[in-house]
């Protein structure tokens, strides 16, 4: 990072870091229930991974997204001889996603941004009334 | 000038600063896996500070990895209550530190003004 980091930057990455994890929430219950022919092409729910990141001169850490990656989760076989996808053993390949799982990681994604605005307009009227002295 | 007309409440206020950063650092960082929460001990900062010692160096040597209460298995230390609680103290800390400030700018524009 080229400039310090502040209060400000702490905040912004650490929202953009749950926005992520949101999304990959949205995504996988938008894929819930989707069906493939083949164990390989059924959907593999996303999460995305944080790290700390640590800024040395200023002792501060804000959160870094390495990546959003693919879970490990095995796709769930059905038998549905008539889905119009279903291979020569008559099974379809559901994806594995938990609904329930995915709507707490959305609750607690969207209680942690909530926590940081309310941080972060904490500390800007504290800088606010620091500046005008009142 | 200013080191004696405001005492110790412009290190105060520079520690609640570095205090807060430090606190908003842990709030961002509650889903991390592995993260250690931090948080300054402000007495031992203060009296640091007091000795004469610079307010940024006071904080940094004052800071200390939090204890949990109950320890998550991702070996993240972040509770989140207890940094909210943390950061609103700190918040009414900074608070009361620029009232005494400010009644200190007050009383010197009251005796230029010569009332």
């Amino acid at each position: 990072m080229a400039n310090p980091l502040n209060l400000f930057g702490v905040a912004q990455r650490g929202m953009s870091a749950q926005l992520v994890r949101m999304n990959a929430a949205a995504s996988n219950l938008a894929n819930a229930g989707s069906v493939s022919a083949t164990e390989q092409g059924a959907y593999k729910p996303i999460r995305a991974v944080f790290s700390e990141d640590l800024d040395r001169a200023s002792g501060l850490a804000t959160v870094k997204v390495n990546g959003v990656m693919r879970e490990q989760a095995a796709a769930v076989r059905q038998h549905n001889p008539d889905h119009p996808l279903a291979d020569e053993n008559g099974d379809v390949w559901t994806a594995p996603v938990d609904e329930n799982a995915e709507m707490v990681e959305m609750l607690e994604a969207s209680r942690q941004y909530q926590n940081m605005v309310e941080a972060l307009s904490t500390a800007k009227q504290l800088m606010l009334d620091t500046l005008r002295m009142k | 000038m200013a080191q004696d007309l405001f005492g110790i409440h412009g290190k105060a206020l520079e520690l609640r600063s570095q205090r807060m950063g430090l606190i908003a650092s842990n709030i961002a960082n509650a889903g991390t896996p592995g993260y250690k929460a931090k948080d300054i001990d402000f007495a031992t900062a203060i009296r640091a500070a007091d000795k004469g010692m610079d307010a940024e160096a006071a904080g940094k040597t004052a800071a200390l990895y939090r204890v949990p209460v109950m320890p998550s298995l991702d070996g993240n230390t972040v509770e989140l209550q207890n940094e909210q609680l943390a950061f609103s103290e700190n918040a009414v800390g900074y608070s009361a530190t620029l009232d005494f400030i400010r009644g200190r700018v007050d009383t010197v524009k009251r005796a230029l003004r010569g009332e």
